[in-house]
């Protein structure tokens, strides 16, 4: 393994694991029941779907492009799921067909932006109109999933009991596969270091032999797929579909991945990263809770101050490095 | 009927009058989707005047289009700068919370309110300027910061409330009419000539365009780039501001968490549409209003069709996809091998 | 002398409206470092893009180790056995030395990568070139002079036989230059090819064992460097052919004017741009600025302009210490630059002629105080008519126009701004006669009237042409001063080719 070293990759990654700890150890001091497991478990269930979804925007932040559909496509994939199961296909057929669809609508997105060489900004825009508005075309409010393997399978006999009154629930076990598959992906695998040459330097990256037109229209494939992963997770999670849902979704998602080490100029980042970026979301949501008298509003602004923090980071470590 | 004539007759003469200019094709547009409706869609150039101001889908397209045309004016001369700017969205519920404070609150004068909230707009517009031309960060990520905090700031400021006013003053601001027509028109035309004058009065508009254009060779020249940049930022969140306080008169009350949602991308979307490029440079002020009137057609159209607003976004998407292939420099070289019929169009100024 | 290894003939490379290969012969041979030279627009590059398939040829053979090749990209020539070091290192900045190594060719393991091995085959790769660098390192955290190593050690780690180092000494300093060198040497001992393209003479003559010169496309000679006198080298670069300009009269420059200098430098320079020089400047005077490409001459002009700052030496100003810390301060000093890339650098392309014209007067006076329509229309049909620009209307977008006639827009751009001292990068490169001839002349008027002008030039011919004095640049210093009797050709290139005028022979 790598040594562990504070170059100026690393710096952000290390900021942002401090500051979790800080949050988290402020919390345990500060409140009774922060420390308890409960609390900790509910901190991966809770904040699931948008980890995997923060996740597939990772690796299109890494190749230097950016996703706006997240939130839609999430959304889309959870209101379609609860249709296709009221029209009496079975859940696993229809979250067959929904990863199916979020990987192939990534994949168009993908293609546009390489093929016809548009900005990923105005494409992934109108993927997420698109996305938001078919949505309430499959069906135009929410819709409640009445199935047992919803009910039981997924709900009970898929989570994992830590102790007789407490368990895992299966959400929480979703995102920790896909980030120990993501970080697999990023680390180990052609694709994985394909997209970060990407990232870094493109020019440099097509020289070098790296397929650029094949990486980087999987990228978004890749990302489409992990955000209809997210809807799919929440539908675990609220046992139902809500095309309205999630609006905005994709802000926390860019958010997780910045605070979590990911420059947005692409080519560094890492995969746990971005967990640690969502669990710093979640656990300041849960520190307003718990604090009782602060506002919900204060997470935003919680979150936009280590958004700029956190970016003046890395303009700070760029522009040393110029 | 005879209005009926003039209308179109005026319309004609609109798009031969623009013919050669390059506004001359959102103009278009938004001609034959008025065309469309005129045939298709009943009741949609029905205009009728009770007390004293008229009714009609055309007025709700200028009433609703009115918000997302006042942002536009800003969003050009940052896109002209090669930038865009994702948080005027946020900027007009920070408005529109300071303004319902102020008034609602606080119980100070109206006028106050309205400069309050004019200010807090000019503000977070410096702050972006700051981060884009002081610290150089890439206005995506500059702009992402407010976008994501702006909604919880105004929270903040009106502590998490909906608060309502019934000052008749703010209240006209967003729902009175002026010689029968929406005050709201007044209010874009007023604003459209003193952007108009900002930037074509002063050299403002000139440097924007070199910088957008060329900024290395700008900066050879002894512009100054940086300079420029805030100024549009600035200018961006003013114009944020304004709609902010025509938002939230609409609905005599600052929502913090829906005013002014997702109007940023129709405000991108209008001013792209309208014919200035993403990638900066030459600029069209009145082709980011026609397009933003086109926008507001569109979902007045689906309206009027008795299309569900939550379905509005699939033909707006259809759009945005249709302009970006336009516009793809891939696509306009396979279409200019095709053939070289097409007019050319002049870069005039706006 | 051994077999070449790759062996050219005829490569013909066509642009639209130009011929920037013109049946060119090259042979790179094993154990042998080949140097390619020759000034601006030679076809340098346009001979390495044939070879490495970024530009596939349109006519000629190229036969690497007997077997005729057509590469299509870098990477088909990398396969085929030719391997490229760019001058801007085309490495990824934010992953590890390793992994740059290898980067495309990792050993997998059931589709995992075998990090392991990658190291052990990226420290093996630098062993071999004697370099010592920690593997795991992220490259921008490297220095130029290591990452040119990697990308060495990345382009020898296939089993290539040519090897094309294309300028890699342009950002390095003195002591990096020689560790690259002995890496290089080590190379050629061990059998490869390798073509070396570079400006420095120096760096030539203390590497090359064989030149060959490129001169407007067409191959000038192949020569061994041991018999090739320097003078000789640089008469080759130059061409010293019979010019069209040189038709046009000569014109004996007048005498140095008397009086105080406008500008003048002490010690002036900045750290891997320009080693310290002392220039001066009179008004009513042009200085010429001779040197080869990548000399420091370009860079000279910066400094004074403020595009870059100095990090050594005193500017004075009418005697006035003074600073330029930014082109606003230069225009506010009356200051003017036209610079040497006309395309990225001066023109506006999307704007017309009239806009890109008034913007530097327009600049100095700020954003509010417009200039009058009236007086803007009054501005451009003076200089169109003074300067001759052939311009369908003053509403035309400047890229329409010919590149002579966009160069005039420019030069007027900062006539209007009235200057006192106008410093002119290439402003005859690239441009017709005609236009040339029309710039030479506007010089000339511009120094009578009392202007100060520093004159870049790559034609050594129009330089002696047009100057009163003459600085010559050389890898990167200023190495020689040349006044009256020494105002023409054989004096310049005696001095770029040694460093100074007097020099008897080679």
């Amino acid at each position: 393994m790598k040594k562990l070293r504070l170059s100026p990759q690393t710096i952000p990654m290390v900021a942002s694991v401090a500051v979790l700890i800080v949050l988290y150890v402020g919390g345990c001091l500060a409140f009774d029941n922060f420390g308890s497991l409960r609390v900790l478990i509910n901190l991966f269930g809770d904040n699931a779907f948008l980890g995997v979804a923060a996740i597939g925007i990772t690796f299109v932040i890494l190749s230097g492009g950016i996703d706006l559909s997240v939130g839609a496509v999430v959304a889309l994939t959870s209101i379609l799921i609860a249709g296709l199961i009221g029209h009496g296909l079975h859940p696993l057929a229809a979250i067959a067909v929904s990863l199916a669809f979020g990987a192939a609508f990534g994949a168009l997105m993908g293609t546009l932006i390489q093929v016809f060489e548009l900005p990923p900004f105005l494409v992934t825009l109108g993927g997420m109109f698109l996305a938001r508005g078919l949505g309430f075309v499959v069906h135009p409010e929410s819709l409640s999933i009445d199935h047992p393997f919803y009910g039981d399978f997924v709900s009970q006999t898929l989570s994992l009991p830590v102790t007789r009154k407490l368990s895992i629930p299966f959400t929480a076990v979703c995102l920790v596969a896909v980030v120990i598959g993501a970080t697999m992906l990023a680390r180990w695998s052609r694709f994985g270091r394909n997209v970060r040459a990407i990232g870094s330097s493109e020019a440099s990256a097509r020289l070098m032999g790296v397929p650029i037109a094949r990486t980087k229209i999987l990228v978004y494939t890749l990302a489409g797929a992990l955000s209809a992963l997210g809807g799919v997770v929440a539908t675990f999670y609220m046992q139902s579909g809500n095309p309205a849902s999630f609006v905005g979704l994709e802000l926390d998602a860019i958010a997780a991945a910045v605070i979590g080490g990911t420059l947005l100029r692409g080519g560094v980042g890492f995969i746990p990263g971005t967990l640690v970026g969502v669990l710093i979301l979640g656990v300041i949501q849960t520190l307003i809770i718990f604090q009782g008298t602060l506002n919900s509003w204060w997470t935003r602004i919680a979150v936009g101050g280590l958004l700029f923090v956190f970016i003046l980071l890395q303009q700070l470590i760029t522009r040393r490095k110029k | 009927m005879w209005i009926d004539l003039v209308f179109w007759a005026g319309f004609a003469g609109l798009l031969w009058v623009n013919r050669s200019r390059p506004v001359f094709w959102p103009l278009l547009a938004l001609g034959l989707l008025l065309l469309f409706n005129r045939f298709t869609t009943p009741g949609f150039f029905d205009l009728e005047i009770r007390d004293g101001r008229l009714y009609g889908s055309l007025v709700d397209v200028i009433n609703q289009g009115s918000k997302v045309m006042l942002l536009a004016l800003g969003m050009t001369l940052v896109i002209a700068t090669g930038g865009v700017d994702l948080s005027v969205g946020a900027i007009m519920a920070i408005a529109g919370a300071v303004l319902a404070q102020v008034v609602g609150v606080a119980h100070l004068s109206v006028t106050v309110a309205i400069v309050a909230a004019l200010a807090a707009g000019l503000l977070a517009g410096a702050w972006n300027g700051l981060l884009v031309a002081g610290l150089r960060i890439q206005p995506i990520v500059a702009t992402l910061i407010l976008m994501v905090a702006g909604r919880g700031i105004a929270q903040l400021i009106t502590d998490g409330q909906i608060i309502n006013f019934e000052q008749p003053a703010l209240v006209f601001l967003g729902n009175g009419s002026l010689f029968g027509l929406p005050f709201t028109l007044t209010l874009v035309l007023a604003m459209f000539i003193f952007t108009a004058l900002l930037v074509r009065g002063t050299a403002l508009g000139l440097f924007i365009e070199a910088v957008g254009d060329n900024e290395t060779a700008s900066h050879f020249t002894g512009l100054s780039a940086q300079r420029v940049k805030f100024l549009v930022y600035v200018f961006a969140g003013f114009c944020a501001g304004l709609a902010g306080l025509v938002a939230a008169s609409n609905i005599k009350s600052a929502d913090a968490n829906h005013a002014g949602l997702y109007l940023e991308l129709d405000a991108i979307l209008a001013v792209v549409v309208g014919g200035t490029a993403l990638t900066g440079g030459r600029f069209q002020l009145a082709g980011s209003l026609v397009g933003a009137l086109l926008i507001q057609t569109l979902s007045t159209t689906l309206y009027a069709r008795n299309v569900s607003a939550d379905i509005a976004p699939v033909p707006k998407a259809i759009v945005i996809l249709a302009v970006c292939l336009l516009q793809s420099p891939v696509l306009r070289g396979k279409i200019a091998r095709l053939g070289r019929f097409l007019p050319k169009t002049k870069g005039g100024a706006a | 002398m051994s077999e070449p290894i790759l062996s050219c003939r005829g490569l013909t490379k066509r642009f639209p409206g130009v011929v920037a290969l013109d049946g060119v012969d090259f042979f790179a041979r094993p154990g042998e470092v080949h140097a390619l030279m020759g000034e601006n627009g030679a076809g340098k590059s346009t001979l390495i893009k044939a070879l490495t398939g970024v530009h596939p040829r349109d006519a000629g053979e190229a036969v690497l180790a007997g077997k005729s090749i057509h590469p299509r990209s870098p990477r088909e020539a990398e396969a085929a056995g030719i391997s490229t070091v760019y001058q801007e290192v085309n490495l990824i900045p934010d992953l590890s030395v390793a992994e740059n190594i290898c980067l495309g060719r990792q050993e997998t393991t059931l589709g995992f990568i075998r990090w392991g091995a990658i190291r052990e085959r990226a420290s093996a790769a630098l062993a071999r070139l004697g370099v010592a660098v920690d593997v795991d390192k992220t490259l921008s955290d490297c220095s130029i002079a290591i990452q040119q190593l990697v990308a060495i050690a990345r382009a020898t780690d296939i089993s290539a036989r040519v090897l094309i180092l294309d300028e890699p000494t342009s950002s390095l300093d003195d002591s990096e230059v020689e560790e690259l060198f002995t890496v290089v040497r080590r190379l050629r001992d061990e059998g490869w090819a390798i073509i070396f393209v570079s400006h420095f003479l120096d760096q030539v003559y203390a590497l090359a064992d064989r030149i060959t010169v490129l001169r407007n496309g067409k191959l000038v000679g192949e020569f061994l460097a041991a018999e090739l006198p320097r003078l000789q080298l640089v008469a080759h670069m130059m061409g010293r052919s019979i010019n069209e300009v040189e038709a046009l009269q000569h014109r004996e420059p007048p005498a140095r004017p008397a009086g105080e200098p406008l500008v003048s430098v002490r010690g002036f320079g900045r750290r891997a741009s320009v080693r310290p020089l002392d220039l001066e400047v009179r008004r009513g005077e042009v200085l010429g600025l001779a040197g080869l490409l990548g000399s420091g001459r370009t860079e000279v002009a910066r400094l004074l302009f403020g595009l870059d700052r100095a990090d050594s030496g005193e500017m004075h100003v009418e005697g006035k210490p003074a600073a330029m810390r930014s082109p606003q301060a230069s225009l506010r000093a009356r200051f003017a630059l036209t610079p040497e890339d006309r395309k990225s650098q001066a023109i506006l392309p999307n704007l017309t002629v009239r806009e890109n014209l008034i913007i530097a007067l327009q600049a100095r006076r700020g954003i509010w105080r417009k200039i009058p329509r009236q007086e803007q229309d009054r501005l451009v049909s003076q200089f169109t008519r003074a300067l001759g620009i052939k311009t369908s209307s003053p509403e035309q977008l400047i890229r329409n126009l010919s590149g002579g006639n966009q160069q005039k827009v420019i030069l007027a751009r900062w006539l209007a701004t009235e200057p006192r001292l106008l410093l002119l990068d290439e402003p005859t490169r690239g441009i017709d006669v005609g236009a040339q001839a029309d710039i030479e002349r506007l010089l000339a008027k511009l120094r009578d009237e009392g202007l100060a002008i520093i004159f870049i030039c790559a034609d050594t011919a129009e330089l002696a042409r047009n100057s009163q004095r003459i600085a010559v640049m050389r890898d990167r210093a200023k190495v020689a001063e040349l006044t009256g009797a020494d105002l023409n050709e054989q004096a310049i290139m005696r001095a770029i080719a040694h460093g100074d005028a007097s020099h008897p022979s080679s």
